[in-house]
């Protein structure tokens, strides 16, 4: 369904977050700011909620961590015992010390790729997806607030284009997007 | 604004110094004919002033490294930090005296090399790995080492609390650019000295034995102390009213070094244990050996306190914004390294004989006492907020 989308864009971050400070205190709805770097402060104020790439991440640690401890008991135990510095080979606990800091890299490794592919195809900025960004000057030096009017039934476009002019925007636009 | 101590601190330290003498006193009637008494009662000193030195100059070196790295944020707690570091010059008295016993008393079993009969070849105590060492290992280039890291270290921090006054009269950068320079020259000598002053004052206990890790063992066990001192400090001032600036990011930041820093022990813990465990080199493992056969209960569950609770509990976000729980790890981790130099000390001086009583309770919790009332008396000297800072601005709008 197609929807009609006011792109204000701005040229400070501050004035942006002071402008959609003043917007959501009428009640506007903002649907999603783009931005070249994060802005301090700006989930909280526009309603993002936190993200739960945290929870992801220790998800993707603790596989890791059972990956690296079945494989190496395998390894190192069961198929063929090794007997490196005259140190006990016959149980995997004996031994376990050996085997924290391979766990412990083996644990970051998988979090680390895990979590940064997630993010990736969670935003769908994996490599070869095609940008979602309203402007490509948002990558640059630029700032773009997106309001949907289907999101905010309270205003019809021209009075929010009207609040919007009063927040010291440098360009404003209205597009249909799918 | 100006803090002053409250009348519930007042009575509070009261009753831990108190406490602490009473305690004392019991242990010493009680175990005063033991045989090693003299030796545990110096180790005990040993521990706890070095203990609480080290959560002062675990401050300074914190302070300093703010300085040098040009930290906006912790400027809302600077007065703070300066107040722990404040405790330095009165950890040094402590520890300077301890030491000062104990060189008097040949070493009184602590520090093996003191004993003149050790670096004597016509005794039977001759030790040859002693004599080896006694170019470095002697009272005299010991007491100029000694009292070289204390002069060093008091002179700095006696220029940053100068400068920070100054800086609430006069303002300006120049102060600022100054603080800049010499903390960068501080924590050259900090580096060096953190390391050596380790090796006296700690690891020589243990003189046939070394380690190169050790140095940063002691101190990264002295700055996560540090660290967890200075958030229950600004929870407490805090919870008074007394930082109106202060906000959930400060606590959360000092939460995350608090975290970071267990792990750095952590990982140096580790790292020592694990090498040493695998090269199973005689020389080296009797170290280990020692602390397993006599600590065993305490050495491995004192390692699992300070690695295991800050990991399980600080790990999320809204734990680290939590005063309750801060203050719940941060006591128990405190504990944990305070029993980490503790075994640091006794395993090598007491060995079999040393046990927790109320001598060791009694001197941990008076000079606590002493420590608390210090810090406090400290914060009551200057405005709690440094007027001037030049990133006192950044510091009020600190949000992550």
């Amino acid at each position: 369904m197609a929807e009609r989308v006011i792109y204000a864009m701005y040229d400070d971050d501050d004035v942006l977050k002071d402008g959609a400070k003043m917007l959501v205190a009428k009640g506007v709805k903002i649907s999603e700011v783009f931005s070249p770097f994060p802005i301090h402060g700006i989930d909280p104020i526009i309603g993002i909620k936190n993200t739960r790439l945290g929870i992801v991440a220790f998800l993707f640690g603790i596989t890791g961590l059972m990956l690296a401890t079945v494989g190496m008991r395998y390894f190192m135990v069961t198929d063929w015992p090794m007997n490196i510095g005259g140190k006990p080979n016959f149980t995997y606990l004996d031994n376990l010390l050996a085997f924290v800091p391979i766990t412990f890299e083996f644990t970051v490794l998988c979090a680390a790729h895990g979590m940064a592919i997630t993010y990736m195809l969670r935003n769908k900025t994996l490599p070869g997806i095609p940008a979602q960004n309203p402007d490509p000057r948002t990558t640059d030096d630029k700032f773009v607030m997106e309001i949907r009017l289907s999101e905010n039934t309270k205003y019809n476009s021209e009075e929010l284009e009207k609040l919007l002019r009063e927040t010291g925007l440098i360009e404003l636009d209205q597009k249909e997007i799918k | 604004m100006e803090f002053s101590i409250s009348k519930k601190a007042k009575t509070l330290t009261m009753t831990l110094m108190g406490v602490g003498v009473l305690f004392t006193a019991i242990g010493v009637f009680t175990s005063m004919s033991d045989h090693h008494f003299a030796t545990r009662l110096l180790a005990n000193g040993l521990v706890n002033s070095f203990f609480f030195f080290a959560l002062g100059l675990g401050a300074l070196f914190f302070l300093a490294l703010q300085y040098a790295t040009e930290t906006g944020w912790y400027a809302s707690v600077k007065r703070i930090i300066e107040a722990v570091a404040g405790f330095l010059p009165y950890g040094m008295g402590l520890l300077a005296l301890t030491l000062l016993i104990i060189t008097l008393n040949d070493g009184a079993h602590i520090y093996g090399w003191m004993d003149p009969e050790s670096v004597n070849p016509k005794s039977h105590h001759y030790d040859e790995i002693i004599a080896g060492k006694a170019a470095y290992l002697n009272k005299g280039f010991f007491w100029i080492r000694t009292l070289v890291y204390m002069g060093t270290y008091y002179i700095f921090l006696r220029g940053f609390r100068m400068r920070s006054l100054a800086e609430d009269k006069i303002g300006g950068t120049e102060i600022h650019f100054k603080n800049y320079r010499k903390a960068a020259v501080f924590l050259v000598f900090f580096a060096v000295f953190s390391s050596t002053s380790s090796w006296d004052w700690l690891m020589s206990i243990d003189v046939h034995w070394f380690s190169t890790l050790y140095g940063w063992y002691t101190f990264a066990g002295m700055w996560c102390s540090a660290m967890v001192v200075l958030v229950l400090l600004t929870l407490y001032l805090k919870k008074l009213g007394y930082l109106p600036n202060v906000n959930d990011s400060h606590i959360h930041d000092l939460g995350k070094w608090t975290f970071a820093t267990s792990f750095l022990w952590s990982y140096l813990w580790f790292s020592q244990f694990m090498l040493i465990w695998y090269a199973n080199i005689g020389e080296e493992v009797t170290y280990y050996m020692m602390r397993i056969e006599n600590f065993k209960a305490l050495y491995f569950g004192m390692f699992l306190i300070n690695f295991a609770f800050p990991m399980l509990i600080l790990m999320s976000r809204d734990a680290k914004r939590h005063a309750g729980i801060l203050t719940f790890v941060g006591l128990i981790i405190l504990t944990g390294h305070w029993l980490d130099v503790y075994i640091l000390v006794s395993a090598g001086s007491l060995g079999a004989t040393a046990k927790i009583g109320f001598l060791e309770i009694g001197m941990a919790l008076l000079v606590a006492g002493f420590f608390i009332r210090i810090i406090l008396h400290n914060l009551t000297k200057a405005p709690l907020t440094p007027v001037n800072h030049p990133f006192l601005d950044e510091s009020i709008h600190h949000e992550i």
